[in-house]
């Protein structure tokens, strides 16, 4: 049990991580659409987080949030492609 | 019930590596083509084998863990594709290094008529 | 210390970097996606707090229609600064 929640731990560095790094590209990004790619990249990223928050709690309706997400995560970023392609 | 927990553990570690390794391209990447890529494939991937990692560890979750795998596999793609179209369409720049553009050679005529 | 002690941490940073980067932005654009971060945030903020429903709701509507509805009225502006 000890070690696996140690290899969960390290998982869940790594995720951060991942965080940071596409908060950098976000903020940084010198277009809009660097800065959807992080945005899409963050969402994605937060689904996986969500998923492991729900393991961490024993809770399977923290898996509903995750659920919403994996639904809707994409609108946004379909919106704005058409918005730069000036079309909508 | 302890080796189950070990393999779990170990997916959802291969995950957030994908998903790691994923973000860091996302930043090291030179042009905006490779960057999608970058960022979507493999954190598609990522998430996937974590989500997985978390329904091996705990199969009572089996069922609504495969319906969040099967939303990010048809969602994620779709929302790449329309980027990389439209910011090939508004003519961002590629890479230095690209070597073909299969979509420029196509011609932006045919691409318009489908619209 | 908790796990989820760790992780509000972290993510309140993030949100408060998140929220300066909404403030200091140059285009209109820029700034709107920005929120849409921070509402996302703020949305694994709410399920670390034991509420999932809020969570959800705050995903659906601050992260997913508020961003819809922005790019829609600046799609309609379309200015050179939006």
């Amino acid at each position: 049990m000890d070690s696996v929640k140690i290899i969960l731990y390290i998982a869940g560095a790594l995720i951060l991580s991942g965080i940071l790094l596409a908060l950098w590209r976000f903020i940084k990004g010198p277009r809009t659409a660097d800065r959807v790619v992080a945005f899409d990249l963050l969402t994605v990223i937060s689904i996986a987080l969500m998923a492991m928050v729900a393991f961490f709690n024993g809770r399977i309706i923290y898996l509903d949030v995750a659920l919403v997400y994996g639904l809707l995560s994409f609108t946004g970023v379909i919106v704005v492609a058409r918005f730069i392609e000036k079309g909508l | 019930m302890e080796l189950q927990l070990l393999i779990g553990s170990l997916v959802t570690l291969a995950g957030s590596v994908f998903i790691f390794l994923g973000a860091l391209g996302i930043v090291r990447m030179p042009d905006l083509y490779n960057r999608i890529q970058a960022g979507t494939k493999a954190s598609t991937l990522g998430t996937i084998l974590s989500v997985a990692g978390i329904g091996i560890m705990n199969p009572d979750w089996a069922g609504k863990v495969f319906i969040l795998i099967a939303f990010v596999m048809m969602t994620n793609p779709v929302s790449s594709h329309t980027l990389a179209r439209a910011a090939h369409h508004i003519g961002i720049a590629l890479s230095k290094k690209t070597v073909v553009d299969k979509l420029k050679e196509d011609g932006p005529e045919e691409n318009k008529k489908e619209d | 210390m908790d796990v989820n002690i760790i992780l509000a941490l972290f993510l309140a940073v993030i949100m408060i970097v998140v929220a300066v980067a909404a403030l200091m932005a140059k285009r209109v654009r820029t700034a709107v996606l920005a929120a849409g971060l921070v509402s996302l945030v703020a949305s694994i903020m709410f399920l670390l707090l034991a509420a999932p429903d809020v969570a959800m709701t705050e995903a659906a509507i601050g992260s997913g229609l508020t961003t819809i509805i922005f790019f829609y009225v600046l799609n309609k502006i379309r200015r050179s600064d939006v």
